[in-house]
């Protein structure tokens, strides 16, 4: 099996106690962890109050289907995004072919493209009075739609190709990131060892990356159990679909607070069982890059595979929309005017930013918190704080207001009380709320890059630094932090463009009169209406592409670095 | 490093002394609204102009209520503007609006779309119609909410999902006029005449008449002038070519109607001035905008019509009590739980 995967209990980084002794970089990462936990416990506080028994109902009516409907959208996503995903991060890192350069950037551009968005134009693109279905009927001489079949793109099957579509660089992102990082001798060994590219791939390459790969597909299957945007245009009936039921018309906060509880159970049930596979597993590697993994000429056919590939996804995941949506632009007008579009994308651009920078700060801080100390309770408690991502994003909102508008009465009352002045809400409808919940939300994508790249980092480099007398906040500043610029930068990355995509918290948490692209978008787009705002709906793409291309080349110019 | 700390601190306040000031200069109201911005904008515009104080708006739906509640007695928000009598009443359940008694209101709002104590006010009201095709379905052929589970229109009908608010508002007008057992095999039947999944908007439902997917769709009125009126995507002017409107029921109870509103919440600093805006709402040339600009019909009496609204024709509205009919909306999404509707 695979080279340099060693079995044996996993080993405490060097230098730190086996037993529980919570030092600074402890409370550290459980005081990261309980900031953005509150809000998920918030919900399930929110459960444990009373209201009308919703699961009999359920159980007995459209839990099944809700369930099914659910399975399959996340096995067909989860699927595709991984195939796609690797498959292209594969390609880009290790083979070279004309087009490589550009697609190693071009592959991260769908992200940018909200999922909702591409269901609309696709939509547009192939229903009955698409210009597609037009085509056929005029080229084959059909009258009606009853003269023929064509696949529902209104359909399950539909959203999971317009989610991989979005999603997979989710995966390539990581899994590219991880292929990189991996010693160039490994590979090499495989080689020598007579192994093909193929096989090299599927026994060294894929096992090594392992933990990448998992954490670029479990954030794919926890943004498909949020979303209801795309679902709901889809008319598929999901669990998130029934959570905003039972919530909004059958008015019963409590009972969608149990089911979004339940979701959060499952995805931490399936956390589990990954980590119990890999368990007794390690994935560093003791040979540090000492070259890059070297990379391989494709013969012609092959080549020419490898940029289909690669441009299929580029093409449909971002290409087609952005053109449809730049047509619109021409065709529509923006639909808003110069100075709110600026203003619109400054906030987007703002929130998201700041977000990013400190979710990534966060995450570093409680995944490094969690290596050192390597305890079950503070495991626990970072996954915890990493599960807000699978949460429907508006359950989510409910949950960061309610600790917040907590906090600023309880504060305000204390105030009147002692000092006879008010404080009225300091917290609550502030920036600061959105951006609580951007971190409550998004902590998933910062703590996940971030613990992938230091499972990748063998704790004898610590134990090195520690000897030669580095104290753990130098161990951090000078060992980890500049192996981990790529994952750190990934998960910046990551927030950033997801965060110019974020709705849920920002319509329900902002200050008055506050408008971001996403908002903006929203009101046209969920009565069907995006050619009136197509303008500010490829600002979020135009946006989110900069920093793409500009972070990816970061990412990949380590490729040059010498080894330390 | 201290002095660049009192620098950022003596900034931080002075700002905070500048922006109170400015507060305190300019009267003004915060308004949650579920409504969006593009469609009240116009009209807010209007009253600043008129009365001079300014308003301040967060549009977001899903949770709105709960930040109502969590944010309580603090709440910076005076009103709250809304779309669906179920949206109102949950509002009432959560006893976060305070009364209102206004003389202007009273005058301009018929008892029947308002909260007998003064909780909430409606605005305008849209009727939920039916789009039939002009070429495929004779003129009476379909005239009620019952003839659409009759099994003569058997793969003719669409719907977009029966979970949306507009849905779950004329289910439950049936379950109160007719009892849920009548409700769900109506629900039932109307389930085995669909054409299709249910989906889409209510705008999709016409286009569906167009492309001959299906003979009747179930819409709100004003998609029918959206459609009509829409230069931008002229398309669409051929999916309401294709239909006519119908208003079910009217040789019985009548069609069922829904209203957009407002309320005061209770934690208002600034009540008169949030009665100020409502009332406003109400007066005959805010009514005329909001009946323009979105084809509602308004409340007030004696306000004209936008011409195609009235084109469409005068009908009988379901004189059933809003709050009544709201009372049934958890029976009704349970119903459609129960049929399988939406799969």
């Amino acid at each position: 099996m695979a080279v340099q995967i060693e079995t044996g209990r996993p080993r405490p980084a060097a230098g730190v106690a086996r037993r529980f002794r919570p030092d600074i970089w402890t409370w550290a990462a459980f005081g990261v962890a309980a900031f953005t936990t509150a809000p998920i416990l918030a919900v399930v506080v929110l459960a444990l109050g009373s209201g009308v028994d919703v699961w009999r109902h359920l159980a007995d009516t459209v839990l099944p289907h809700y369930v099914q409907q659910t399975l399959i959208l996340m096995l067909g996503t989860g699927l595709g995004t991984f195939i796609i995903g690797t498959g292209t991060a594969w390609l880009t890192a290790t083979c070279r072919f004309p087009g490589r350069r550009l697609f190693e950037w071009a592959l991260l551009l769908p992200m940018a493209v909200p999922a909702y968005i591409i269901a609309y134009v696709y939509t547009d693109l192939l229903e009955y009075a698409g210009p597609v279905q037009s085509a056929l009927r005029e080229l084959m001489g059909w009258a009606s739609a009853r003269d023929y079949r064509f696949p529902e793109i209104r359909s399950p099957g539909g959203a999971i190709a317009m989610m991989t579509l979005v999603l997979y660089p989710y995966v390539y992102l990581l899994a590219r990131s991880a292929f990189l990082d991996q010693a160039g001798s490994i590979l090499e060994a495989g080689r020598v060892l007579g192994r093909g590219p193929w096989r090299n791939f599927i026994s060294v390459a894929l096992p090594l990356a392992r933990p990448a790969i998992v954490v670029g597909v479990s954030l794919v299957c926890m943004e498909v159990l949020n979303d209801f945007g795309t679902v709901d245009f889809f008319a598929v009936q999901t669990f998130t679909a029934g959570i905003y039921d039972v919530w909004l018309n059958m008015n019963n906060p409590a009972g969608a607070a149990q089911l979004a509880t339940a979701l959060m159970v499952f995805v931490l049930l399936l956390l589990a069982a990954e980590r119990l596979g890999r368990r007794h597993k390690r994935f560093d590697t003791k040979v540090r890059r000492l070259a890059g993994a070297s990379t391989q000429d494709l013969p012609p056919v092959q080549a020419a595979l490898a940029i289909a590939a690669c441009g299929l996804p580029v093409l449909l995941g971002f290409a087609v929309p952005a053109l449809v949506l730049g047509r619109y632009a021409l065709r529509f007008g923006g639909g808003l005017s110069a100075g709110d579009l600026l203003s619109h994308s400054l906030n987007s651009l703002l929130l998201s930013g700041l977000a990013a920078v400190l979710a990534a700060a966060l995450g570093l801080l409680m995944a490094y918190g969690v290596r050192l100390n390597g305890g079950r309770a503070v495991r626990g408690a970072a996954r915890l704080a990493s599960i807000g991502y699978a949460v429907p994003g508006a359950v989510l909102a409910v949950g960061v207001l309610l600790p917040l508008a907590r906090f600023d009465n309880a504060l305000d009352g204390l105030l009147r009380q002692s000092f006879g002045v008010s404080s009225g809400l300091l917290l609550s409808g502030t920036l600061f709320a959105v951006l609580y919940g951007f971190l409550a939300r998004f902590m998933a994508l910062s703590y996940g890059a971030a613990e992938s790249g230091l499972a990748r980092i063998t704790p004898n480099m610590e134990g090195a630094a520690r000897t030669l007398g580095a104290n753990r906040w130098q161990v951090l500043k000078r060992v980890h932090v500049p192996l981990l610029r790529g994952s750190l930068l990934t998960g910046i990355l990551l927030v950033f463009v997801d965060g110019m995509k974020e709705l849920p918290m920002t319509m329900l948490l902002r200050p008055f009169n506050f408008e971001t692209l996403a908002t903006f978008v929203h009101q046209y787009a969920s009565d069907e209406l995006l050619e009136e705002c197509s303008l500010a709906a490829l600002a979020i793409v135009g946006a989110g592409i900069l920093p793409v291309i500009a972070l990816s080349r970061t990412i990949s110019s380590r490729r040059g670095e010498a080894g330390p | 490093m201290k002095s660049y700390l009192r620098i950022v601190l003596g900034a931080l306040m002075l700002g905070g002394v500048l922006t109170s000031a400015v507060w305190a200069e300019t009267r003004q109201i915060n308004l949650y609204s579920y409504r969006q911005p593009f469609l009240i904008q116009p009209l807010l515009e209007a009253f600043t102009a008129q009365s001079g104080i300014k308003v301040n708006v967060v549009f977001a739906r899903k949770g709105m209520l709960e930040r109502i509640k969590a944010e309580g007695a603090n709440s910076p928000a005076d009103a709250v503007l809304t779309v669906d009598i179920g949206r109102l009443s949950d509002m009432v359940d959560a006893g976060v609006l305070a009364p209102v008694k206004s003389k202007v209101l009273e005058a301009n709002i018929p008892a029947a779309y308002r909260h007998p104590q003064g909780l909430w006010f409606g605005l305008t009201t849209r009727a939920r119609i039916l789009f039939v095709s002009k070429d495929r379905v004779k003129p009476g052929e379909v005239a009620s909410y019952e003839n659409l589970a009759d099994p003569k229109l058997k793969g003719r009908v669409c719907i977009r999902s029966g979970k949306h608010l507009y849905n779950i508002s004329l289910l439950a007008s049936i379950i109160l006029h007719k009892g849920e057992a009548a409700a769900e095999s109506w629900l039932r039947g109307l389930k085995a005449n669909l054409a299709r999944k249910p989906q889409g908007n209510d705008r999709a439902q016409a286009k569906a008449v167009y492309e001959g997917v299906c003979d009747v769709g179930i819409a709100n009125t004003y998609y029918m002038g959206k459609m009509q009126t829409n230069d931008k995507k002229p398309e669409q002017k051929a999916w309401a070519e294709a239909v006519r409107v119908v208003f079910p029921n009217q040789a019985g109870r009548g069609t069922h109607v829904n209203i957009s509103g407002a309320a005061v919440l209770k934690g208002s600093k600034r009540k008169a001035d949030a009665i100020r805006l409502i009332e406003y709402l109400s007066s005959a040339p805010a009514q005329k905008i909001y009946a323009e600009q979105n084809f509602e019909y308004p409340v007030k009496a004696g306000v004209k019509l936008h011409p195609l609204v009235k084109s469409w024709g005068d009908f009988t509205p379901d004189s059933a009590n809003l709050s009544q009919i709201s009372a049934h909306r958890a029976e009704a999404a349970r119903l459609i739980d129960k049929t399988g509707f939406d799969h």
